[in-house]
């Protein structure tokens, strides 16, 4: 990230979004969600108050995490929350951890199911 | 600007797309329209106005509206059909190629 843009030109620069709510969404997939309180030129963030964001089908679930550091290649995008709209739609409902876990070996084990059947039909050939 | 010669070219053309509408499809497969807010030497994008093209599909996508995107993730970058000067582009190009 450029500090000083040579041509006045708006760099891509994470210090608009200090000390905001954002969302963080890393390369294996999980929502963390904070307050951002340092970054670096490597998108290496410091998330305070840090939760993640567990969603199966229309179940979630905010698990609380503290005080975290994010190495940069992990970040695959960072959010700003816009505080007036939801976070998340309305239908969706809040569950305890325990059952978020529940619903995500669910998931899993029903993909799990869908890749062995497809291999099994690609191993028939048929056209 | 310590920049490999490419990695130069696609910046300057980025920075003229600042303002127009893109898509910028990621490597997660998660594809995002919004207006470019800028872009710098790492190819890291922020957009704005954002929404998400599949948005059921993403439901915690729902109340952002800017984002920063590491460029490391991106995997292609859709643009307006006349968004495009392709002339100057292959010119850019040639002249980085005889350069490099």
């Amino acid at each position: 990230m450029s500090w000083a843009g040579p041509d006045n030109f708006p760099a891509t620069s994470l210090a608009d979004n200090l000390d905001k709510k954002l969302l963080v969404i890393l390369r294996d997939g999980r929502k963390l969600v904070g307050t951002l309180r340092s970054f670096d030129q490597f998108a290496n963030v410091v998330l305070e108050r840090a939760i993640e964001r567990i969603i199966v089908g229309e179940l979630y679930c905010d698990l609380p995490l503290g005080l975290y550091i994010i190495r940069g290649e992990n970040v695959v995008l960072i959010g700003e929350l816009d505080v007036e709209s939801e976070e998340l739609p309305p239908h969706m409902v809040c569950v305890t951890p325990s059952e978020i876990k529940l619903a995500q070996k669910a998931e899993k084990d029903a993909t799990e199911l869908k890749g062995t059947m497809r291999k099994r039909m690609e191993f028939l050939d048929l056209d | 600007m310590l920049l490999p010669g490419f990695a130069m070219l696609f910046f300057s053309y980025f920075k003229e797309l600042v303002g127009k509408e893109v898509t910028v499809e990621l490597k997660n497969d998660l594809a995002i329209t919004g207006i470019l807010h800028s872009v710098d030497q790492y190819l890291n994008i922020k957009l704005e106005n954002t929404r998400v093209v599949d948005e059921a599909k993403y439901p915690h996508m729902l109340s952002v509206k800017n984002c920063f995107i590491r460029g490391s993730v991106v995997r292609y970058v859709q643009l307006p059909p006349d968004g495009v000067d392709v002339d100057i582009l292959h010119d850019a190009t040639r002249r980085e190629a005889r350069g490099a």
